[in-house]
């Protein structure tokens, strides 16, 4: 297969006669030159126009070219000066422009970007937004657990202008600034935010990638010219990110190595062209190559500081000395990955699926519950084709006032099936507010999960999780999902304490083994307060008074003695004492009395009712 | 559990129509012990509000294995009889438990829940006498239960036998308990006083009843005490 079999085929409209070179036969011979005299003057007539959106399709085109993801090398163009070998170049000598070769490597143009306070800046977003935002005079440092305590993960300025080092401990860098301000960083935050952001960047190309954790790489080939060139678009990513609360180190270059070089190491919003790759990323210092520590620490002890002087060793020693380096460790496939000589492919996640209907409707309506089941159907049938279900949908009107509302309902267990849907939906309408209608209506599965295939029993049985997973949804749907709880107990001796409820649409927490001493069935919450009759200062009760009703104790268990938690609760907490007790009646109740007489943690011993027995 | 099936989806059973169930009952009309096994609407009246009793003698009763049990009560009865405490239950029992306020809600939720056929039981606590609790409620969740199959309880504290469908009512009370062998003055094994007032198919009475391994153990009431009364006397 060659390397124009990849790349994928669209058809192209043919392009007007006018500009297209003829082809060489040898009958129109002279037609032809003619012909290609009258449109490279044609061409140097226009070439001072600024390049637009529109002038893509009319650019001349060698018959039988491809389509390719790449598109018009518009830098060369744009540039307008002859480029000195005619293999690379986009002006060809008689003046018709040919499109690079694909195989070309310095053909591409790799836009990096590098967030070097990515951590810092979020934290100040997120204050900022809270209200609670220090001022930038005060130095704050973020912290992660470190081997031997919470260590400096990253500082803002003023922490830098203190000399804060970064991967120093907290306690030593408090030495040096009493003032520090520490909190901890949300590094798995960070992560996801990065995540998003790739995506996010791609308004301005198609392809983005994640570079390690605080970088993007971006494939900018063929869309600069939509931003009005290199060095406006990145000044428009610059200035965009920056009203996220970024500070952004960017450069475009040919290959990702010098575009990642190039963006920490070079100059500000840095655009380097094929030709002066090597005289720009020669200054370099030797990190620039993404180099491991260590080789960074060998090279310098061999007097290899910067790129350049790494470029002028013979190729043949610097192949034999690091002959089996992993690719991190090996400077001279990092020089070629940077020069272009080694290939190295951004790969460019997909985006996520999005699932989302909407209905335009030619008058505003008050009720959208007409258009639900065509939506719901709309909507699952998708979901359906890319084997996924819905986590949670989102019912969104648009007023003609201009005002949006929405409603929104979850699934505890992903579900493309639109009866279920619109079921959840029942009841919740009636919170819309319709104003004077609306004209359009979406729905959207929010959060989407992957199902797998789907298939009956034989016999006919049941397996019950869906049946049981959509009955959870519509408790939830109507009481709230804080309502509909599966246990989750905790692991502690006070009986309150290890009752633990969780929402039922989490995952099941893990349970605990039986309780080998008697405990009741139900416990009463809070405990009741009642009045007992005992022998001072631990005898068990004899008679107590509890919703004006005097129980007499006919038989009794215990004591059992819980102590507090000292690890969880507040000093001065008293211990418990627990009986068992039978009445008059035979009802079985938990009595305990709080404390014992004299135990210097307040006065006389308090005595509730907790639990009941069967 | 709802991780492991989360990929299988199987058919729900078809509910049992009215033909289906009236089949049922001919056939077992004239057996005692399958009647009264039948998945359907029994209501416990506790005969004071702070007795454990009812869900006791409920819990005996009730099979675990099947599946989780929903638990619907109201905000009174939540208040004043204390909630559900885990410790104390069954090994092995599954709980989805519902917390509501009014008794509509409740009746709602049981409802809903009695239709799904993977349930173990479902069981609902009311709190007094409210007028949505009427024959025709009573009635719906009782054929909804027997059409999937999934027996409902219906706890009432403070409230009176009015009128309703449940195929069987039992009032039921705490008596004193069995004597315990390892200690002279602690309670031993819980006795209740279970009185069934109403019961569609088998004949009302009153008796002695304690948990036997998974089952409820009847014994006759003799002059007014029980056996167990009557050794202490």
């Amino acid at each position: 297969m060659t390397g124009e079999d990849k790349l994928p085929v669209l058809p192209v409209p043919p392009p007007a006669p006018t500009s297209r070179p003829p082809p060489p036969s040898g009958a129109q011979r002279d037609t032809a030159d003619m012909l290609a005299h009258a449109i490279a003057a044609l061409q140097r007539a226009m070439e001072p126009k600024p390049q637009d959106v529109g002038d893509v399709a009319n650019t001349p085109r060698v018959e039988g070219d491809s389509f390719t993801p790449v598109g018009d090398p518009h830098r060369r163009s744009m540039l307008g000066k002859p480029a000195p070998k005619v293999g690379r170049v986009g002006v060809a000598p008689s003046g018709a422009v040919t499109p690079p070769d694909p195989k070309d490597p310095l053909a591409r143009r790799i836009t990096a970007l590098h967030f070097p306070r990515l951590c810092i800046n979020r934290w100040q977003w997120h204050m900022d937004r809270m209200g609670q935002a220090p001022p930038p005079e005060i130095a704050v440092a973020l912290a992660v657990e470190g081997q031997h305590g919470p260590i400096v993960h990253a500082t803002n300025r003023a922490a830098d202008h203190e000399g804060i080092q970064i991967g120093a401990r907290v306690v030593d860098m408090r030495a040096l600034c009493p003032d520090l301000r520490v909190e901890f960083a949300d590094t798995g935050g960070d992560h996801a935010a990065l995540k998003r952001l790739m995506l996010w960047v791609r308004r301005w190309c198609p392809w983005s990638a994640l570079d390690g954790a605080n970088g993007l790489v971006l494939d900018t080939t063929g869309s600069d010219h939509l931003w009005g060139g290199e060095a406006a678009m990145l000044r428009e990513i610059e200035g965009k990110l920056s009203t996220l609360g970024l500070e952004t180190d960017l450069a475009t270059a040919p290959t990702h190595g010098a575009a990642w070089a190039l963006s920490r190491f070079g100059g500000v919003r840095e655009v380097c062209s094929a030709d002066d790759l090597a005289t720009k990323t020669a200054p370099l210092p030797a990190q620039a190559l993404r180099l491991q520590g260590d080789t960074v620490l060998l090279l310098k002890r061999l007097g290899l500081k910067t790129v350049g002087a790494l470029a002028d060793v013979p190729r043949l020693s610097l192949a034999r000395r690091f002959q089996k380096a992993a690719l991190v460790q090996n400077p001279l496939l990092r020089l070629d990955q940077m020069m272009g000589r080694m290939a190295e492919p951004l790969q460019s996640p997909d985006d996520p699926p999005q699932f989302s209907v909407q209905a335009v409707l030619a008058e505003p309506v008050l009720d959208p519950e007409p258009h639900m089941p065509d939506m719901a159907r709309e909507l699952c049938a998708a979901l359906h084709a890319a084997g996924c279900g819905a986590r949670r949908v989102t019912l969104t009107i648009y007023r003609t006032d201009g005002d949006v509302d929405r409603i929104g309902v979850a699934t505890s267990q992903a579900s493309h099936d639109p009866a279920h849907i619109l079921r959840l939906f029942e009841g919740k309408l009636e919170r819309l507010n319709p104003g004077f209608g609306f004209d359009l209506i979406t729905l959207d599965a929010s959060v989407v999960e992957h199902v797998e295939l789907v298939q009956t029993r034989i016999e006919g049985g049941t397996d019950g999780g869906v049946e049981l997973a959509r009955l959870i949804d519509r408790l939830s749907a109507k009481y709230g999902a804080e309502h509909i709880r599966r246990p989750a107990p905790h692991d502690s001796h006070v009986p309150e304490r290890r009752e633990g409820w969780q929402a039922a649409m989490a995952p099941d927490a893990a349970a605990l083994p039986v309780h080998s001493r008697p405990r009741p069935l139900r416990l009463l919450q809070p405990p009741e307060d009642i009045r007992v009759l005992y022998a001072v200062p631990e005898g068990p009760p004899a008679q107590f008074m509890w919703r004006r009703q005097t129980h007499k104790v006919v038989r009794f268990e215990g004591p059992e003695r819980i102590a507090p938690e000292w690890w969880r609760d507040r000093p001065g907490t008293r211990l418990r004492d627990y009986y068992r007790i039978e009445d008059q009646n035979g009802c079985r109740y938990w009595l305990f009395r709080e404390g014992i007489v004299g135990d210097g943690r307040g006065g006389a011993p308090r005595w509730c009712v907790q639990g009941v027995f069967a | 559990m709802r991780s492991t099936h989360s990929s299988l989806r199987t058919a729900p059973a078809r509910p049992k129509s009215a033909t289906d169930l009236l089949k049922e009952r001919a056939e077992t009309a004239g057996r005692k012990g399958e009647a009264d096994a039948q998945p359907t609407l029994r209501e416990l009246f506790s005969e004071t509000v702070t007795d454990g009793a009812a869900m006791a003698f409920m819990l005996a009763q009730m099979g675990t294995s099947k599946g989780p049990i929903l638990w619907v009560s109201d905000r009174l009865s939540r208040r004043e009889a204390g909630v559900i405490c885990l410790a104390g239950m069954p090994h092995g029992i599954d709980i989805l438990r519902v917390d509501v306020s009014k008794p509509v809600d409740v009746l709602w939720a049981m409802e809903q829940g009695l239709g799904c056929a993977t349930l173990g039981a479902v069981v609902g606590e009311i709190w007094g006498d409210p007028p949505v609790l009427d024959f025709t409620a009573s009635k719906r969740l009782a054929l909804r239960s027997e059409a999937h199959a999934v027996p409902a309880w219906l706890i009432r504290r403070a409230a009176h036998a009015n009128l309703s469908a449940a195929r069987a009512r039992w009032r039921l009370s705490s008596l004193a308990s069995l004597p315990n062998t390892d200690d002279m003055h602690a309670p031993g094994q819980a006795l209740w006083r279970a009185q069934l007032f109403r019961s569609r198919w088998g004949t009302t009475g009153d008796w002695v009843a304690r948990a036997n391994g998974g089952k409820v153990y009847l014994d006759h009431r003799v002059q007014g005490r029980t056996q167990a009364e009557a050794r202490h006397a």
